[in-house]
């Protein structure tokens, strides 16, 4: 297949997404020269020693490879006056699929990971109810269950592209607030059901058993929704970081409503205005009016390769691979761009597509070896488009720095360096 | 009752309510009846209603000695903060450039400084403080911002009734789409 042959769907090297499967290096014409040129004539493949001995025994506990151990959450430097307060970040760029291995899934804490023993955990649901109720651990388990993929994501994700300037950051630094995974549990509905719910009831009140006891107050019509107790987490019970044994999932809205280490639900007629939810959390906008309570998490795409900090080694094929989202609905669509947003192409959406999960794209792209500045674009089922960073600023103003969600830019220059640019 | 069928008519019991049936079936409940009296030390919640507060009461003399003891290392001797996020006093919604949001400017009810020491203050030792301390605490904080005077006693009753400057400056976007 000579060159030409690709078809280009837009500008500066974007390659219909369409070649993505069965399309060989070795057939991309100038593409990857070196390759072209073939094997050194002298190397001759041998067997390795690996195998000639046999290996580990099986284990109790799996564990990943060696070679794959620089794969890491990035955290901040701990705050001695704050113990426990603080977030660690999601190696978008590392990984592939729409699933974060638990290990790898973004934490956020306010007062540390607590370690609870199921055996003396309790939740309790009171307040304007029929019947206040207490719950084990051991009585969760006996409801029937049902499992979803949800992506979650803190709402300060992304948050340091309100700023005038764009920062030198991976999409690990700048977008690392996000992951998805299973997560099974069972319906609130069905707890609250059981708790027989007052007529006047309006909101539930969400508190968790660490130690800043962190509270927040969700709407009763969605708490009746999709709202479920989580017990496990990608078929694992949720891990200590996550809220084990038991945490609030709120589905498509920020995390820090997902109460982790749930032991407290009061119903109310009213929200009871949690510091996380006056103080922090809400969105004041230019008029100096804040927004409280913007539970859902808007339309948002990244691209994870290539993106910040790397390097592209040689002119020639990359896929182009993010993720996508939305807190509203599933991913109906993501164009990509390598010209800035003046031309763009859709991307193939490789995962099948559910609701409020994460939703892998790819697109191929030739690297001419001239500068491109790479976006994506991601539209939802409900019709609603990622915008642009500018409209998003202009529109919501810089003073909260949450719920951002515009369109990000990665520049490649010639030597091809990848950073953090507006565009 | 073998234990497999005692599971089998919890499941169809619970099935049964999760697919609407009354909910005055009498479904064998899994969870523990438990009384509010039960819940007492245990529900942490005060409310901008004026419920859920304990007993005690403190102003704000009482208060500065408190907070200068276990506040103060990140919040400064008078609630100047040791960094942006800790700074307590000061700030106006209505400046010019970005206003600076503190507990003084920002927050819209007094109850949350209360709801928030009590549960998650002082950082490096939450709930340590008895309740007498938190009213103390939360009368000081609201005297450095001259939302109070520092005689004023803060109490179950009174505290809830401290307006602060920013009280109609929060929208409710809970039902927006």
């Amino acid at each position: 297949m000579s060159n030409q042959e690709l078809e280009k769907v837009a500008g500066n090297g974007l390659i219909n997404r369409r070649h993505l499967l069965g399309l060989g290096l070795a057939g991309m014409g100038t593409v990857a020269s070196s390759a072209l040129l073939g094997a050194d004539a002298g190397l001759k493949l041998e067997i390795p020693d690996w195998s000639r001995t046999p290996g580990k025994n099986a284990s109790g506990y799996g564990s990943r490879s060696r070679f794959t151990e620089d794969i890491q959450r990035m955290s901040g430097n701990p705050n001695p006056l704050y113990p426990g307060g603080g977030a660690s970040r999601s190696p978008l760029h590392q990984l592939q699929g729409s699933i974060t291995p638990n290990s790898l899934h973004f934490e956020r804490h306010h007062a540390g990971v607590p370690d609870i023993d199921p055996a003396q955990h309790k939740l309790v649901i009171h307040g304007l109810v029929r019947q206040p109720l207490m719950f084990s651990y051991e009585d969760l388990l006996r409801y029937p269950m049902v499992s979803k993929i949800y992506f979650l994501e803190c709402s300060g994700n992304s948050g340091t592209l309100f700023g005038p300037n764009p920062v030198d950051g991976t999409a690990q630094s700048i977008h690392g607030l996000v992951s998805g995974a299973e997560w099974t549990g069972i319906p609130l509905s069905t707890l609250l059901d059981e708790a027989g719910v007052d007529p006047e009831a309006r909101w539930i009140n969400a508190v968790g058993a660490d130690a800043a006891s962190m509270g927040r107050s969700i709407p009763l019509n969605r708490a009746m929704d999709d709202v479920m107790l989580a017990l496990f987490q990608n078929g694992e019970p949720v891990r200590p970081e996550q809220g084990y044994p038991m945490r609030l999932f709120v589905p498509g809205c920020e995390g820090n409503i997902s109460v982790k280490w749930l032991t407290q639900i009061k119903l109310s007629t009213e929200p009871s205005h949690f510091r996380d939810e006056t103080s922090k959390y809400t969105d004041t906008r230019p008029d100096r009016k804040s927004l409280q309570f913007t539970l859902p998490m808007d339309t948002k795409s990244v691209i994870t390769s290539p993106s910040g900090q790397m390097k592209l080694q040689r002119q020639g094929i990359y896929q182009i691979s993010g993720l996508a989202w939305s807190g509203r609905g599933s991913i109906r669509r993501v164009e990509v761009s390598a010209d800035g947003g003046r031309s763009w192409a859709d991307a193939l959406l490789q995962s099948h597509q559910s609701e409020k999960a994460l939703a892998r794209f790819s697109i191929p792209w030739q690297w001419s070896g001239s500068e491109a500045v790479l976006q994506s674009r991601a539209t939802d089922s409900q019709g609603n488009v990622q915008p642009t960073r500018s409209s998003l600023v202009s529109e919501k103003g810089n003073i909260s720095t949450y719920h951002f969600h515009g369109i990000q830019s990665w520049a490649v220059n010639s030597a091809g360096d990848v950073a953090n640019v507006y565009a | 009752m073998s234990m497999l069928k005692q599971l089998v008519s919890t499941v169809v019991m619970t099935l049964g309510l999760a697919i609407g049936l009354s909910t005055t079936t009498h479904a064998q409940t899994l969870g523990t009846p438990i009384s509010e009296d039960q819940l007492r030390d245990f529900d942490l919640i005060a409310a901008p209603d004026g419920s859920g507060y304990p007993q005690g009461s403190g102003t704000a003399i009482q208060g500065k000695e408190v907070f200068e003891r276990r506040c103060a290392a990140c919040h400064g001797m008078r609630g100047e903060g040791t960094s942006a996020q800790t700074r307590l006093v000061g700030g106006d919604m209505q400046s010019q450039t970005s206003p600076l949001r503190t507990v003084g400017s920002y927050w819209p009810h007094a109850s949350t400084i209360f709801d928030y020491v009590q549960r998650a203050m002082p950082a490096d030792a939450p709930k340590s403080l008895s309740s007498s301390e938190v009213y103390q605490v939360v009368a000081y904080v609201l005297y450095l911002n001259e939302i109070i005077e520092d005689s004023r006693v803060l109490d179950k009753t009174s505290l809830v009734q401290v307006e602060m400057p920013n009280k109609d400056g929060f929208i409710d976007s809970s039902q927006a789409p």
